[in-house]
């Protein structure tokens, strides 16, 4: 029965696939963007899974915690951490990723991949 | 019950995945990936992410979707059907998938205390962090302290997106004459001043924003104590200088910060934090040694962990509100 | 002197804020110069010390490993340190004449600033010992140069760099996923000590499926980054539109960085000599050997010569991963020396393409007829490089082609012999065809006016020449540096 204690792994790359689907199945730039959001998103869900500990609570030390005699179960920091960092350059690539589309939509006039490449043969 | 959370939560992810994948509209896929950012946000809270979810809620369903929003306004709000089956596409993500799940056979059960990742380098953080660093946040040590390197990194690039953005958007503006716009369905959201006309919106934004601010610097000052730092307040910070701008126009939100003060702001943020790093060096330390600040050690970490969330704070602000003018800047010539 | 290794990684990354400051685009080139000539002194005084004392560590924020972020600089370290370092230091006088042309006036100090971040993000992944800062600093590289790709003069740019983006960002997750599944079977993020607890536990001999599979991850998405073949897609595109500067800096260096990290993975975190490690290489080593051959036909066919280059980027690509899936001395010091070399040659052609897209505007082939008396010194740098890239003895190219086909037959791999020599027949008739044109056609009436390229440009271009040749002939730094790490490399560190 281990497998099932699995459950929230599996969750995440189920996410992870939809996104990483939608990023190479679709031609349109945005989409391509909001998929590739999901991708990382649900990465970050696979970090913090391998983090949680049953029965723990947030690693932010209180008082009460302090001055009780049994030692408080806490989840691991750092993935928590790494996952900080991790979204920070997730929203710089999309941002960078949108500014991109916006030029090629002035120079194009189509955000959609096929229309782009049969602008460019055609020339 | 917090295994039911879970499970329920997933299971609303996985429905929202599926109606991004399906939906053609991009203003609905949009508004779904921002439900998307807000229920993982609350699936992190269960597993004990305060922190992560904190700046997923500030950036996922916040910024991500305005810069969305602001580029689809700028392009086509419809997505054309591809002209093929994607079955190599789905191929490629089963495959993908079926290897990860293969992957995940040896580890441990979600949620085991005794996995191998609990047991090596976490006991220190979560031991030790309150007496050598001083936060009882410990992600707020390990992110600012014991691995604020790669916090550096992260300031950087934030910083690199924000360059990146002014570059490749203040470029001359130069529109393909094969290029005809498509004018049905293009809907334009950060059109300038239009909320205005919104008395009701209007009010209540004047009413916020001053308190949206003010929450921002509480964030930034009390993420020793709880969740939340440099980070999410420069976000939260940047998103009531975006409210501004959204009720009362760009140019006057220019008038009240301009693009060039921002992108100095920008600038000195970094250079704060790698001036912090290289005052340990001339104080006799490593590289951002933050205990040599002080006379004691902790008094050291609490300052250099308080200079460096600043330097992380402005540059973020800066950075955040930079990228939506640049959108919206260059709106106005596409409208 | 004990903080030596973190300066490297620090002055570009102060200077890339300090350029936006100033906004004048002289003083945001003079930044840029001064911040990659110190980057480039220190590297060297790091490699010296390297080689004569020892590996070098330095905590970061004064915490031990593998509690905070160590920089740990060995043999490996330090020579792709002096690849990058030393590239950007070559690239950055050529860059004011040409970035003068190609990128309008008021953005130049942002082009400089983002091109001192992808500098920044190259020399951190190098010296790093840290799995997790190697992702922050590789996204930092990749995010500058999406941009600096999408600033090309054409507007296949944009679209180039977006799908630089995609295929980029998709590699850098897969990336993280590798490095959270290791991270997960070891509790540690520090290379060295994942070794330690893979070792301790047990793990390696097992066959752990999570092990095989975060190797997967990250060989497949350090594929994608270092553009293994058939995922080399977005390199032509990215590498034919961006700005001259950026191809040039780009293609000596971003791949290369990412083979380090292959190889960082592969040999520092499982060691040598496992059966896995024996498989790993067997799976390379097909697409290294597809990659020889047909990006070198592609390239023959491109009317394109900076595309053209790319392609046959994409083929010496091939050659450094053949000579690491060998997984023997021989073979990974051939690797490595082909990074150095590969770079000194590609870095010259490179060079050569932007001085005669300054000149007369594009680089079509047709572009290239009569170049041979209008251009001449630019053209004989061509023809330099280009022997180099063929592999002609008394050019760096030789050496690494030497060893490579010495370490196929030491396994005694006959046919993969013959695909090596076939690869540089297929380069000298792609190199040929531009040779010819520029020598031996008559030149266009109506484009007489053009001159010799700057001196600017000329002088950068040249010091590639003597490097290459010098490189040719005296071989022993690069190679006593590459045998020295492919020792350490199989020793497992």
């Amino acid at each position: 029965m281990t497998w099932v204690g699995h459950y929230n792994y599996w969750g995440a790359i189920f996410l992870m696939m939809s996104g990483f689907y939608v990023v190479i199945s679709r031609g349109n730039l945005i989409k391509k963007l909001i998929g590739l959001n999901i991708f990382s998103t649900s990465v970050f869900l696979l970090y913090i899974s391998m983090g949680k500990i049953k029965g723990a609570t947030a690693p932010i030390l209180t008082e009460a915690a302090r001055l009780s005699p049994t030692p408080q179960l806490y989840s691991n920091p750092l993935p928590h951490v790494l996952i900080l960092t991790a979204i920070v350059v997730g929203v710089a690539t999309t941002a960078v990723g949108l500014a991109l589309t916006v030029r090629i939509n002035e120079r194009y006039g189509t955000i959609e991949e096929d229309e782009i490449r049969a602008k460019d043969d055609s020339l | 019950m917090e295994t039911t959370i879970d499970i329920v939560l997933l299971t609303f992810l996985c429905i929202t995945a599926m109606a991004i994948i399906h939906i053609r509209k991009l203003f609905c896929a949009i508004m779904l990936l921002g439900i998307f950012s807000l229920l993982s946000a609350c699936l992190f809270v269960t597993m004990d992410a305060v922190d992560v979810a904190f700046t997923e809620a500030a950036v996922g369903t916040g910024i991500s979707t305005i810069l969305l929003l602001g580029a689809m306004g700028q392009t086509n709000a419809h997505e054309k059907r591809p002209p093929y089956q994607p079955i190599l596409a789905l191929l490629v993500v089963l495959v993908t998938g079926s290897i990860l799940i293969y992957g995940t056979m040896d580890l441990p059960a979600f949620g085991t205390p005794d996995a191998a990742i609990h047991l090596h380098v976490a006991p220190r953080y979560i031991q030790q962090s309150p007496i050598e660093v001083g936060p009882p946040n410990m992600v707020t040590s390990v992110l600012a302290s014991y691995r604020g390197y790669d916090t550096l990194g992260e300031t950087a690039v934030i910083f690199t997106a924000g360059i990146a953005l002014v570059a490749l958007l203040s470029a001359p503006y130069k529109k393909n004459e094969l290029a005809v716009k498509n004018e049905q369905g293009s809907l334009s959201t950060i059109q300038p001043a239009t909320l205005h006309d919104h008395l009701i919106l209007r009010i209540i934004g004047k009413m916020f924003i001053p308190f949206i601010l003010l929450f921002a610097l509480y964030v930034q000052f009390h993420g020793d104590y709880g969740p939340g730092g440099g980070f999410q307040a420069g976000v939260i910070f940047a998103s009531g200088i975006i409210l501004y701008s959204l009720i009362f126009g760009l140019d006057t939100a220019m008038r009240v910060i301009s693009p060039t003060a921002l992108r100095l702001l920008g600038a000195a943020g970094l250079i704060l934090y790698i001036g912090v790093g290289i005052l340990c060096i001339l104080n006799g330390g490593n590289f951002l040694d933050y205990n040599t600040l002080a006379s004691r050690p902790v008094d050291g970490q609490h300052l250099g962990i308080f200079l460096i969330e600043l330097g992380v704070g402005t540059t973020v602000f800066a950075i955040m509100v930079t990228m939506f003018y640049a959108f919206s800047f260059r709106g106005r010539h596409s409208t | 002197m004990i903080h030596l290794p973190i300066v490297p990684v620090i002055i570009p990354l102060l200077a890339a804020p300090l350029c936006i400051i100033f906004r004048s685009k002289q003083l945001a080139w003079s930044i840029a110069l001064a911040a990659t000539w110190t980057s480039f002194c220190v590297s060297i005084l790091l490699a010296i010390h390297v080689v004569a004392v020892g590996p070098l560590s330095y905590n970061i924020g004064g915490w031990p490993a593998p509690w905070g972020i160590t920089y740990y600089i060995d043999t490996l370290n330090a020579f792709v340190l002096l690849i990058v370092s030393g590239m950007s230091a070559v690239v950055l006088p050529y860059a004011r004449k040409s970035v003068e042309m190609e990128i309008d006036s008021s953005t130049q100090p942002y082009f400089y600033s983002l091109l001192l971040i992808c500098i920044t993000g190259l020399l951190g992944i190098t010296v790093t010992g840290d799995a997790f800062n190697m992702y922050v600093f590789l996204e930092l590289s990749s995010l500058s140069s999406y941009a600096l790709i999408g600033m090309g003069p054409r507007r296949r740019a944009l679209t180039a760099a977006y799908q630089y983006l995609i295929m980029g960002t998709i590699g850098a997750t897969f990336i993280l996923i590798g490095i959270g599944l290791l991270y997960s079977l070891t509790g540690t993020l520090n290379i060295q000590d994942m070794a330690v607890q893979l070792r301790a536990n047990d793990i390696l001999g097992s066959g752990n499926r999570t092990l095989i599979t975060a190797f997967a991850f990250l060989t497949v998405g350090l594929s994608l980054k270092l553009a293994l073949f058939p995922l080399h897609l977005w390199l032509p595109n990215a590498y034919s539109y961006a700005p001259s500067v950026v191809t040039i800096f780009l293609a000596a260096t971003a791949t290369k960085v990412a083979i380090y990290m292959l190889l960082r993975f592969c040999f520092g975190v499982i060691g040598n000599g496992t059966i896995f490690q024996m498989t790993l290489g067997k799976i390379i080593l097909i697409p290294a050997l597809a990659a020889i051959l047909v990006a070198s036909i592609v390239a023959i066919f491109q009317y394109d010569i900076k595309r053209m280059l790319a392609y046959s980027s994409v083929a010496q690509i091939g050659y450094m991963i053949l000579g690491i899936s060998f997984a023997t001395t021989t073979g990974l010091t051939a690797g490595i020396l082909h990074m150095f070399n590969h770079a000194l040659m590609k870095g010259l052609l490179f060079m050569v393409m932007g001085a005669v897209s300054y000149r007369v505007g594009s680089v079509y082939i047709n572009d290239f007829r009569g170049l041979g008396r209008k251009m001449p010194w630019t053209m004989a740098a061509f023809v330099i490089g280009g022997l180099s890239l063929m592999g002609v003895p008394m050019t760096a190219g030789f050496i690494s082609k030497w060893y490579l086909i010495k370490a196929a037959l030491e396994n005694g791999w006959w046919d993969v012999t013959i695909l090596i020599l076939l690869g540089s027949l297929l380069a000298v008739v792609y190199i040929w065809r531009v040779v010819e044109t520029a020598y031996f056609n008559p030149s266009h009436e109506n484009e007489e006016d053009i001159g010799e390229a700057p001196l600017s440009l000329l002088i950068p271009m040249w010091t590639l020449v003597i490097a290459n040749i010098y490189f040719g002939i005296d071989t022993s730094i690069p190679l006593n540096l590459a045998q020295q790490a492919a020792t350490l490399l199989m020793e497992g560190i």
